[in-house]
């Protein structure tokens, strides 16, 4: 194991952020700690470079205890969420800024610098100074900065949470890419379950200062251990006393086994797929169907059909755990005319 | 500025047909204010200086008792200001940077010789440092001497100029934030590396106006220090108290002189500090 996290619990004043957390980060992967703002993801990330201290427990990087090594002793690299850049220096002198601490020679150093320049594309950039960058830039330098040192682990703070979309999904997949010829062992916060399913090899699901559920992507979404992690990882929806995925559900103008009635309320096309808003006795529902079933059932408001949980994963829907009842996702792009999200 | 000259022109427009009396009024107290208060003395200064040219000026401040109140001026403002720029420097850093029980009452503290008043800085230090003070009799048995010499001159001058150094730098250090320090530090950066390279540069406007006006604020100094310094001529008078000398012994030419020294050195930093000044804003 690269990073071994043992019960460790951090307060602030009232607030408990990680609450008894044992994680282990396996050496050579990316392992995205995904959960809502307030979750401890980012303070779990903070322990682990020595940015904060933990109230009990312990920390272990590579089998050396780093309990109480300070943060320039740890060997990791951190990029933080607004990249920390130093502002008075240039893109050259910032990549270089770990090596001209450690006293490396300047022609090592200078060597080394033009690699990372050309690693994140900034070799015409050199010298100019942060102001002068873009977003996307700017990230690029902060992670060539931190990698410059050669960490044994990579720690990334919700690293394109200020980015726009477009550019978010570019360096997604670049960092995946770099990740896999690198193959330095790196950790990513994040709060969006996409760019956690796209990007880490495994998810560590926080709520509540606790470690819900860890796994791989697929399984993590496939079987959530709680309501939380479900609700938190895809769309769902209630059936009768559970929570399931709406892609889950079939409709049909027969009963079935444990077939629930429901009236079509609205039905919205979005091109690949279809999502029919429906009403089992005043309680919302909504299904997400292939575009050829709605076809073949024709489902117009009012028809009268029968919803079963055809495949997937369901557990208990507990009162009181929030549930977003929208059926129409805002990434998606939908049609015209049905944009709105589609709440009774 | 910008929100200033905005104002104004707002005003012009909309009361431009206003008779010109009340217009020109309110210019014509404003300066003439200035001129009562500010100008008229200064230039009159100026003028009882220069009145016979240059040459009386120059042997005025050249004179044994002139030249060693321009050194001790000097090594006193000079001490304090290098005192302050440290103290000042590691005081914001402790208020704005770490949380610790009693940060609050740091913070009065600071703000303290601004409010009480030179004298009394000076009657205190007396009180601590004298021949009968609480110290003062241990330190002249070790043979040191600082009241009515130039440590407690020091002392005196670093006390009333304390402020000025951590009310430059802390609002900065605020508005930098510690992230630029936390990066350095995850990138292998020591504390002083880290200090060095990153908060150090950060501030360096801020403290350079800082350091500016402590530099004005202690060549002026005058009742902190006329307490604690004995007067004694050609030893421990700093050119505000040798001002005062000249002109008790009715030796006008020479406080002149002085006087137009001092005022020259306090606008000269006044200009530099502005610059300073202007930069750290537009850096923050």
């Amino acid at each position: 194991m690269s990073i071994s996290v043992r019960h460790v619990t951090k307060r602030f004043a009232q607030f408990t952020a990680l609450d008894d957390v044992s994680v282990d980060i396996p050496t050579g992967s990316l392992t995205a700690l995904l959960g809502p703002s307030g979750s401890g993801k980012s303070t779990l990330l903070r322990v682990i470079a020595g940015l904060d201290t933990a109230d009990a427990g312990t920390v272990s990087i590579e089998g050396t205890d780093a309990t109480h090594l300070p943060p320039q002793r740890r060997e990791v690299g951190f990029v933080f969420q607004h990249y920390a850049p130093f502002k008075h220096m240039t893109v050259y002198d910032n990549i270089a800024f770990g090596l001209t601490v450690r006293k490396a020679g300047k022609a090592e150093t200078k060597t080394k610098v033009n690699e990372l320049l050309e690693l994140v594309h900034l070799e015409k950039f050199q010298t100019r100074y942060p102001d002068q960058l873009s977003g996307g830039q700017r990230q690029r330098m902060a992670l060539a900065r931190a990698l410059a040192v050669e960490p044994r682990v990579l720690l990334l703070d919700e690293p394109f949470g200020a980015l726009d979309a477009q550019v978010r999904k570019e360096l997604r997949t670049w960092l995946r890419r770099l990740h896999d010829e690198m193959n330095v062992t790196t950790v990513i916060v994040t709060h969006d379950q996409e760019e956690a399913m796209e990007v880490a090899d495994e998810i560590v699901v926080l709520y509540d200062g606790r470690v819900q559920q860890v796994g791989h992507p697929h399984d993590v979404y496939e079987h959530p251990v709680n309501e939380w992690v479900m609700s938190f990882l895809g769309p769902v929806t209630h059936f009768g006393s559970l929570l399931v995925r709406p892609h889950d559900l079939d409709l049909a103008h027969e009963t079935s086994d444990g077939a629930l009635q429901a009236t079509v309320v609205r039905v919205t096309r979005l091109g690949f797929q279809t999502v029919v808003d429906l009403d089992v006795h005043g309680a919302p529902l909504y299904a997400q169907l292939a575009r050829e079933a709605t076809d073949r059932l024709t489902l117009t408001p009012g028809t009268s059909v029968y919803v079963s949980h055809a495949r997937g994963e369901s557990v208990p829907a507990v009162p009181g755990v929030p549930v977003p009842e929208v059926s129409v996702s805002p990434e998606v792009p939908a049609a015209p005319a049905d944009a709105a999200p589609a709440i009774p | 500025m910008a929100s200033a000259s905005g104002l104004s022109d707002g005003t012009v427009a909309v009361r431009g047909n206003r008779r010109p009396v009340a217009r020109y009024g309110l210019r014509f107290v404003a300066l003439g204010y200035l001129l009562v208060l500010l100008a008229a003395p200064v230039a009159m200064v100026f003028y009882r200086a220069f009145q016979h040219g240059l040459g009386p000026i120059w042997s005025a401040l050249t004179t044994s008792e002139a030249r060693s109140a321009i050194e001790v001026t000097l090594i006193v403002a000079i001490s304090a200001v290098v005192l302050n720029t440290l103290f000042g420097v590691g005081t914001a850093l402790l208020l704005v940077r770490r949380r610790f029980p009693g940060r609050h009452f740091l913070d009065v503290l600071v703000d303290l010789p601004q409010a009480v008043s030179p004298i009394v800085v000076g009657l205190a230090l007396i009180l601590v440092y004298g021949k009968f003070g609480f110290f003062g009799s241990w330190i002249e048995r070790n043979g040191l001497k600082i009241i009515f010499s130039l440590p407690g001159m020091v002392l005196a001058t670093a006390f009333v100029s304390l402020p000025l150094v951590v009310r430059s730098v802390a609002p900065v250090l605020a508005e930098l934030g510690d992230e630029q320090e936390q990066a350095a530090r995850t990138l292998g950066a020591s504390s002083w590396q880290t200090f060095r390279r990153i908060t150090l540069p950060s501030i360096r406007d801020a403290l350079a106006y800082g350091v500016v006006l402590s530099l004005a604020r202690s060549l002026g100094e005058y009742g902190a220090v006329t307490v604690v310094s004995g007067h004694v001529i050609g030893k421990t008078l700093t050119l505000t108290l040798f001002i005062d000398e000249r002109l008790q012994n009715f030796d006008q030419p020479a406080a002149y002189s002085a006087a137009v020294l001092l005022a020259i050195i306090a606008m000269g930093s006044l200009l530099i500090s502005r610059r300073f000044r202007t930069r750290s804003r537009s850096v923050a």
